[in-house]
């Protein structure tokens, strides 16, 4: 069985899945829970600055009878009095040793405060710290949060003053609410961080409500911006932690990377995993369905690895990163084509309208003899279930005319009815850096652009 | 549990099986849809109702245009919500049915219709007059279709109905279990809103003549539905309830319908499963459907075969039924004959042939005949060219009488009767009235 353990920058815990620093960890109470039902390790919520909450707090992006597929929030960091928050963690701590107490942190940008704020953690007997240089509301107007994380120098700054007095792990945790995330990671880098953490949540409006016209959530006729998080964001995560691992000074610090963002299943944090998490931090998936979710992160984790041969946490973290790359890098002479299996077609529909509406119209309907036909060709004065499920026509790939663009394999409901087919396209490999360095004035006009793609014998259709 | 209790338990047992769906699951279930394009459930549909359209409308909460969609298609789609045979229609051809639960499409058609009557939302509004004028003859779905559809197209519409209330087999003959009465009225209701003008009380052949709908009308539709429940030319058969009879009481006059104690209902389609529901959930202790075919034979759908066996319905096949033995007035057995199945007969099926001597009673103090209706009485009286004793039509639904059009179970020498296929008749009757009166200017 896999060894689920890890050492994230010094801090260990049983398994690599935290509580992220957020509601569910806002207590000694539901911290001591969440480690009896098996967490490895919880990032106390936000503790610091002194602040006052509202309610009606979280909206949620619900889809296709799906619940909350995202949640946005307008709550602070932590209302509890500083006092009783530092004794639970003082509390939880040591009733569980083995398990990782992270404690994030969030005062004003003042070097004493900061010191004091860090030197109070540390007499907790916690593993670690969190610095917050995420939260897009409420805190990020009054200088702190997203506030900092958008401006590497102000994270460098603070992150320098937190490292003069820090005595456990520094994880400085990173806003996705910035156009390179690079640049927070290579500050906090630079001021000597233990670790870094990402994502925390977007900015967001989660919607208007139709009958009143106000805001969701609606807070006493008003609403505005909150943060974002939930299954939605997952794609945006895997992004962001992957260019921290692909920059070559974040990346090639070799600083641990606590991965988070829309993380539900142990599928989710696999793929964390693979590009370059080795640490994982979960809130939404948990305030949907409570702290019994680790148990099948866990299970199903652990089997994943045990069937792929991993057997710990390091031997999977940024096993996918290599083959994180760019568009100048790909090769433009891979080819894939879509096949669809007729015995597993179902016969929606929803792969050729997709097509012929929307994509490049490779998809043929055909009737039983094999000949081409409209859609809507059947006999208006028929019906029956007999008659409408042995008339109706079947879909068929033209592969001579399919670009690959992957849109029918993503539309179709039935798992592997449509496989995208590696096939040979006859051509050397060759990248667009490739062609931008050898033949330039292909890159430049569209008349030189005909010439290569004649010479090649690349057809677009 | 006693008898007593039994039938205090059964009380008010003939609403609505179905329980309306609640918004929830509504939209749950119409999330499930997948939204096939070109969808089969659309073409199983008699009258093409475009499916998906009204379904992701139920999702996105657009009741409104939900309802309408469907009504386009479909002016009874409340009624069809519920009687329709989806197994065997759309649902039936549903993608998810091979390896899913197919979609609840009947359930979901009713939801909406459900919040366009309980809005009381005008769908349609009438064309500008034309000035011209069309008579149907019997309000049931064909007659309500087609009147709807003419009327949508700015005809004046005379709607003849022979008995008190519209709606015709809806109305009367459609157990409430399926369909409440409410239901049925409702879309009468809707349809004489877009100015469809109803004659309750108006029988061809009886007040009316087709002279006085030559002189008045520039088209007559008729959806005159079938005749009265065949003979069966047995002794005693005076003491038999005729099963329309039964439906209908137990639809508009329940109190005063008797129901036996043990009944035993003749025939094994559609018709006679309502009946057998009916006198077991109003209290029959034991209820028997005898048939001279096989379980095979039987003409109801499967699903009701289903629900029939559920409620504790006994079957006698291969059953002949050949006298009632009744004393002062009450009816104490059902004498039969076995059968057995020889060649295929004119219907396609195997022919029941009695077994000599194989005589015996069958105990009841109730019997209900439902064995199917005798052919449109009307086709003598007007000499249409008939098929197979129904009324004969063209492509266009035309009879051989120039200009006299004709639809619903009247016609359906082919196929089998059911609502949704009256509906379509009505509609396509309509077109072709419609045509025939534009050409004519």
């Amino acid at each position: 069985m896999a060894d689920l353990s890890i050492n994230f920058a010094g801090i260990r815990s049983p398994n690599p899945f935290w509580l992220a620093s957020a509601p569910p960890s806002n207590s000694g109470l539901q911290v001591h829970r969440a480690f009896e039902a098996g967490w490895g390790g919880a990032v106390w919520k936000t503790i610091g600055a002194p602040v006052l909450n509202v309610s009606n707090r979280y909206g949620a992006w619900h889809y296709a009878g799906q619940k909350m597929l995202a949640i946005n929030n307008v709550e602070l960091i932590s209302d509890r009095p500083l006092e009783v928050n530092l004794r639970e963690i003082t509390e939880v701590k040591r009733a569980w040793p083995d398990r990782a107490v992270v404690v994030s942190a969030m005062v004003e940008s003042k070097r004493e405060t900061w010191h004091d704020i860090i030197r109070r953690i540390q007499d907790t007997g916690a593993d670690g710290i969190e610095l917050n240089y995420g939260c897009p509301h409420g805190m990020s107007e009054r200088g702190m949060g997203s506030a900092v994380g958008q401006v590497p120098e102000y994270c460098e700054q603070i992150t320098r003053w937190v490292m003069e007095v820090a005595r456990i792990p520094v994880i400085v945790k990173l806003t996705p609410n910035i156009s390179d995330i690079v640049m927070p990671a290579r500050a906090a880098v630079s001021a000597g961080a233990n670790a870094l953490s990402l994502i925390n949540t977007l900015n967001s409006i989660i919607g208007v409500d139709l009958d009143t016209l106000e805001i969701t959530p609606n807070i006493g006729g008003k609403g505005g911006h909150g943060g974002y998080a939930g299954p939605a964001v997952k794609p945006i995560a895997l992004n962001m932690l992957a260019a921290l691992g692909k920059d070559p000074v974040v990346g090639g610090s070799k600083l641990p990377i606590s991965g988070m963002g829309g993380i539900s299943t142990w599928r989710d944090a696999a793929e964390f995993l693979l590009l370059g998490a080795s640490s994982l931090q979960v809130c939404t998936a948990v305030m949907h369905y409570g702290f019994r979710i680790v148990e099948d992160l866990c299970d199903g984790l652990s089997n994943w690895m045990d069937e792929k041969g991993f057997a710990r946490i390091t031997d999977v973290t940024g096993r996918s990163l290599q083959r994180v790359s760019d568009f100048s890098n790909f090769d433009l002479s891979f080819r894939a084509v879509a096949r669809i299996d007729q015995q597993k077609c179902i016969r929606c529909n929803l792969c050729y309208v997709a097509c012929n509406d929307t994509a490049h119209q490779c998809i043929d309907l055909m009737d039983k003899d094999g000949h081409v036909v409209p859609p809507q060709s059947y006999d208006i004065r028929t019906n029956g279930k007999e008659e409408a499920v042995n008339k109706r026509p079947s879909v068929h790939v033209r592969e001579e005319d399919c670009v690959g663009c992957r849109l029918c394999y993503n539309v179709c409901p039935v798992e592997d009815c449509i496989r995208m087919m590696e096939e040979p396209s006859g051509r050397q490999p060759v990248t667009w850096a490739q062609i931008s360095e050898s033949h330039r004035e292909v890159t430049e006009d569209w008349e030189k652009m005909k010439e290569y793609r004649e010479k090649m014998g690349i057809h677009i259709h | 549990m006693t008898d007593i209790q039994l039938r205090t338990a059964h009380a008010n047992t003939l609403n609505e099986l179905l329980p309306p769906l609640s918004r929830n699951e509504a939209a749950v279930e119409a999330a499930r849809c997948l939204m096939c394009y070109d969808a089969p459930c659309t073409h199983a549909c008699p009258t093409h109702i475009d499916i998906p359209k009204f379904i992701k409308k139920i999702a996105t909460q657009n009741l409104r245009g939900s309802a309408r969609t469907i009504l386009e298609s479909n002016l009874l789609g409340a009624t069809c919500a519920r009687v329709c045979p989806v197994q065997e229609l759309c649902e039936g051809a549903c993608v998810l049915g091979t390896e899913h639960k197919p979609i609840a499409i009947g359930r979901l058609q009713r939801y909406a219709m459900d919040f366009a009557y309980g809005k009381g939302m005008d769908v349609f509004q009438p064309a500008k007059a034309t000035g011209k004028r069309v008579a149907v003859i019997g309000a049931g779905p064909a007659g309500l279709s087609c009147a709807g559809e003419l009327a949508k197209r700015g005809y004046s519409v005379t709607l003849f109905e022979k008995r008190d209330l519209a709606g015709g087999l809806s109305t009367y003959g459609i157990i409430g279990l399926r369909e409440p009465v409410e239901v049925a009225l409702a879309e009468v209701t809707m349809i004489a809103k877009l100015g469809v003008k109803l004659e309750t009380g108006r029988e061809l052949g009886t007040n009316l003549t087709l002279a006085d709908l030559n002189t008045n009308f520039g088209a007559v539709f008729l959806s005159v539905g079938l005749g009265v429940t065949t003979t069966l030319g047995i002794p005693g058969e005076e003491h038999i309830v005729d099963g329309l009879d039964y439906i209908e009481q137990s639809k508009l006059d329940a109190p005063n319908l008797v129901i036996g104690r043990n009944v035993v209902v003749i025939g094994a389609g559609n018709t006679a499963i309502d009946c057998a529901t009916i006198a077991r959930r109003l209290g029959a202790s034991q209820v028997t459907m005898v048939y001279r075919r096989s379980e095979k034979e039987m003409t109801a759908y499967a699903h009701e075969y289903d629900f029939i066996k559920r409620e504790g319905v006994r079957f006698s096949f291969l059953t002949q039924p050949v006298r009632v033995h009744a004393e002062s007035g009450s009816v104490n057995a059902l004498e039969c004959l076995r059968m057995t199945l020889g060649p295929a007969d004119a219907s396609g099926r195997p022919s029941p042939q009695s077994v000599a001597g194989s005589e015996f009673l069958l105990p009841a103090d109730q019997i209900v005949k439902a064995t199917g209706q005798e052919k449109p009485s009307i086709v003598s009286l007007l000499k249409l060219k008939t098929e197979k004793g129904f009324i004969q039509v063209d492509a266009n639904f035309e009879t051989s009488l120039t200009g006299v059009y004709a639809g619903g179970d009247c016609i359906r020498a082919r196929g089998a009767a059911s609502t949704v296929m009256a509906v379509q008749d009505g509609k396509l009757a309509a077109q072709s009235i419609h045509e025939r009166l534009v050409a004519r200017g």
